[in-house]
């Protein structure tokens, strides 16, 4: 299992490869591989948005990430996981979150995945500043609940 | 005993500050934290508490060289 927390863009696709190549264990068990990617919109709520700023509480948010991963893996079968999140500044079209798990079967994966993907949604300590066009600022105040 | 909270978010542009240290004599819970670091503000709707990183109830007793955290709804991701 790997957490990052980047203040940096990232291609998604390379630090799979380069995590599949180096640090992926179980390698002869895996039949499922599954990958949520989440990138900037440039809209939201009906405004156009230019860019935004994700803040987070360092220690906290790799506890609660690690968390929502013992909680998936006491659900679902799972061989390893991957979660890269951003913080900084982001532009639309750049990725805010890769999600990878890796397990014997679909149906595993799958569902931890998304499972993963809502408890951060939910649980973690991050909070997003958007840039509006009007060159306006305001925090996203409200977000999913989570897991159904 | 002393302790640190910490701010984030809307939650420390509402309070003006990302970090207070307070000291007290005897037993507080997060609730009466908040009361004593910001007596003069409200306490924003949905505002969620951690102590040393976990989630905590408003009703926790907190001691001495905690670290209590306050912030908004969380939406990352």
């Amino acid at each position: 299992m790997a957490i990052k927390i980047i203040d940096q863009p990232f291609d998604p696709y390379q630090e799979l490869q380069l995590y599949q190549n180096s640090t992926l264990a179980h390698q002869g068990a895996i039949g499922a591989t599954s990958i949520f990617i989440g990138t900037m919109r440039d809209f939201n709520q009906g405004s156009q948005v230019t860019g935004m700023s994700i803040e987070h509480y360092p220690g906290m948010t790799e506890k609660q990430l690690a968390l929502c991963v013992e909680k998936a893996q006491g659900l679902w079968s799972i061989l390893d996981s991957l979660i890269i999140h951003r913080v900084g500044t982001i532009t639309p079209n750049e990725v805010i979150v890769l999600i990878a798990v890796w397990s014997s079967h679909r149906g595993d994966a799958f569902d931890a995945t998304r499972y993963i993907m809502e408890a951060l949604k939910s649980t973690v300590p991050f909070w997003k500043k958007e840039c509006l066009e009007t060159e306006a600022e305001r925090w996203v105040m409200s977000n999913t609940s989570g897991y159904q | 005993m002393s302790i640190k909270v910490y701010y984030f978010a809307s939650l420390k542009e509402h309070v003006g500050s990302s970090e207070h240290e307070l000291d007290f004599i005897q037993s507080l819970t997060v609730t009466e934290v908040w009361l004593q670091a910001n007596a003069e503000l409200v306490l924003p709707r949905n505002t969620l508490a951690a102590i040393n990183m976990e989630y905590v109830e408003w009703d926790s007793l907190v001691s001495d060289g905690d670290v209590v955290a306050f912030f908004p709804p969380v939406t990352g991701g």
